[in-house]
């Protein structure tokens, strides 16, 4: 009888354990259609060159500015003819737009993952040493400060400004500066509200070293936002490079990329509206995806949130 | 109340100099010596010698720091390389535009977003909710280019409602000049709805719960001004909060939105700079653009004394 109580109360302690979230998660829509939807794109990345894909570099002055679905008709030296469709039309050099658009889903998610990769790995260093050692918390945040009171695109574009030739790593670090206080944050209150617990004072108490707190006792605390606000920077990171290429100060415009196809598309947007249409298509439902899973995410992970809305 | 803006406004002294030697560096980081890219390819060693000497670059970095924000402050931000023109009188130019699209912007979110919150909250659960949140998530997933070219491709092209591109001052004739601003306003208000929209949702729904609300409902008044007088006013905080926020992404959405629209602003000037690398140009708009970000978010600040009488400073 007292074990089926303690059995009872056993089952209603754990509710937020991480056991017990991870049985919630198929009930959460938002984490599965967000993490289907990017399983997918991840898919297309990876399966890239078997998707019935050309070059997507590749000039064609015949077939240029074709319209989505155009055929053309090659007759061989045999007699025979061979049909290539454009299922997405060519752009104004007469590439095609599908297969540079299947491309650019590489360049992308690449961008979106290791933005979130990294701006995590350097806020994460940032704001526990923020967080933890007292006097250097105010010059940090002051620094951040001043970088967040820097509209996040134009920062970006401002560095991008500074090197000669923008290139993939120009991009990703332009990305990365403007999310890192961001992060910063966030790990730092995370921090400041434990390092008050009694279990940190206890470490303490004992005598384990700085170092041993935050690796053993504060660090475990950070994975669950963080592992949020990383979906969230990742998103964010794959709009803001759409909108460099699309601007021009992004990736060169001869690797395919979402943006660069929408860029070059924007002249002839009158007359053939696919350019932008395909891309813009495939970029929203990217970062629809990434921003459905982290919402999902925060909703089981972070049960304060979840009260509040 | 006056102490405190005095103290506020100090405040922000501190971030505006993170931010004025943030956009200093900027400058000095770049490969080369920024006279020699002043000078231009043509110019002798001479020439790079006196431009060096004038602009005080032969001094160590500290003073010349100095040099450099005594100039930013006199409202000196020096010459551009690429239109050959003070970049002070640039930015004048071009800030009407920008301005009457952020603010037109502005009104029209505040205007679409506070009423869709507030009836979301309202009616949880039913049609209206659901589009809201569906808003909000897609708000955030669609770049605004992306909405840009959705709307003028509609209403521009196929239905040939509105102009196409373009801007024509407001001196020029008001008629005009609306026309050329609905659809970017539109455009750029978008993702700003979609912020705004799931604060007040979110704000008004958890006072709807608060006691006051039920007592307002037991003396017998109306659900509007329920609404209005009794939840909104005490929703308005962090509605405002998120206006001021906002207004970040409303830069980085002009930047966007005047390169569809062809609108000669402050945020195509950014670009042009960026693209012909006329890092005086880049800097002053940065630290214009930041400035203004930074001032905003000071007067949120003091509106909450107004907003919440419970707010004393």
């Amino acid at each position: 009888m007292s074990g089926a109580r303690a059995e009872a109360v056993g089952v209603a302690v754990p509710a937020e354990r991480p056991a017990a979230r991870a049985w919630r998660l198929p009930r959460n829509r938002s984490v599965w259609i967000g993490a289907a939807g990017l399983a997918l794109i991840v898919t297309i990345a990876v399966l890239a060159p078997y998707l019935d894909t050309t070059n997507p570099a590749a000039i064609d002055p015949v077939a240029r500015n074709k319209r989505p679905g155009a055929e053309r008709v090659i007759t061989n030296d045999d007699g025979s003819k061979t049909v290539t469709t454009y299922w997405m039309g060519t752009d104004s050099l007469g590439r095609d737009v599908y297969s540079r658009v299947i491309y650019g889903s590489r360049v992308s998610l690449i961008i979106g993952i290791t933005v979130a990769l990294i701006s995590v790995a350097i806020g994460l260093v940032i704001g526990l040493v923020s967080g933890y050692v007292r006097w250097l918390d105010g010059i940090v945040m002051r620094v951040m400060d001043g970088l967040m009171s820097i509209p996040a695109i134009l920062l970006a574009i401002a560095l991008v400004s500074l090197s000669r030739g923008a290139g993939l790593r120009t991009v990703i670090l332009a990305i990365v500066i403007p999310e890192v206080p961001r992060v910063v944050r966030l790990v730092r209150s995370v921090v400041l509200s434990v390092r008050e617990e009694p279990y940190v004072e206890a470490a303490r108490a004992l005598g384990a070293p700085t170092p041993t707190v935050l690796a053993r006792h504060v660090l475990p605390n950070t994975v669950a936002p963080l592992v949020v606000q990383g979906t969230f920077v990742c998103a964010s990171a794959i709009l803001v490079e759409a909108i460099l290429s699309f601007l021009g100060v992004g990736i060169p415009p001869e690797t395919p990329t979402w943006g660069n196809i929408m860029a070059e598309g924007r002249a002839l947007f009158r007359i053939l509206p696919h350019n932008i249409l395909f891309p813009s298509i495939f970029l929203a439902a990217t970062v629809l995806a990434v921003n459905m899973l982290g919402d999902g995410l925060r909703d089981l992970l972070d049960p304060r949130v979840r009260k509040q809305i | 109340m006056l102490p405190y803006v005095g103290r506020r406004l100090l405040a922000t002294v501190p971030v505006m100099a993170t931010v004025a030697v943030f956009v200093f560096l900027l400058l000095r980081f770049t490969a080369g010596d920024p006279a020699a890219i002043i000078a231009g390819d043509s110019a002798t060693a001479k020439d790079v010698a006196d431009i060096r000497e004038k602009l005080g670059l032969d001094q160590p970095i500290a003073r010349q720091f100095v040099i450099w924000i005594g100039r930013i402050l006199r409202g000196d931000f020096g010459e551009s390389f690429f239109f050959k023109r003070p970049v002070a009188e640039l930015i004048t130019a071009r800030l009407e535009p920008t301005l009457a699209l952020a603010t037109c912007t502005l009104i029209l979110a505040v205007l679409i977003a506070v009423p869709l919150g507030v009836t979301a909250a309202y009616r949880r659960g039913s049609w209206i909710d659901r589009f809201v949140m569906g808003l909000s998530v897609l708000g955030f997933s669609v770049p605004a280019f992306v909405i840009g070219y959705a709307l003028m491709y509609t209403f521009a092209i196929h239905f040939a409602w509105l102009p196409v591109q373009g801007y024509q001052r407001l001196a020029d004739g008001f008629g005009g000049f609306i026309q050329r601003l609905v659809l970017p306003s539109f455009t750029l208000a978008i993702i700003y709805v979609a912020l705004i929209a799931r604060i007040t949702r979110a704000s008004v729904l958890e006072v709807l719960g608060a006691d006051h609300v039920r007592t307002a409902r037991a003396k017998g008044l109306a659900e509007l001004p329920v609404l209005l007088r009794h939840a909104l006013r005490n929703a308005s905080v962090p509605i405002v909060t998120v206006i001021g926020f906002g207004v970040a992404v409303l830069i980085g959405g002009v930047v966007v939105t005047e390169s569809v629209f062809a609108i000669p602003g402050l945020g195509r000037l950014t670009v042009d700079a960026v693209l012909a690398r006329d890092y005086p140009t880049v800097q002053a708009v940065v630290l214009l653009f930041s400035a203004v970000y930074v001032l905003i978010n000071l007067l949120v600040d003091l509106t909450y004394t107004f907003l919440d009488p419970r707010i004393r400073y």
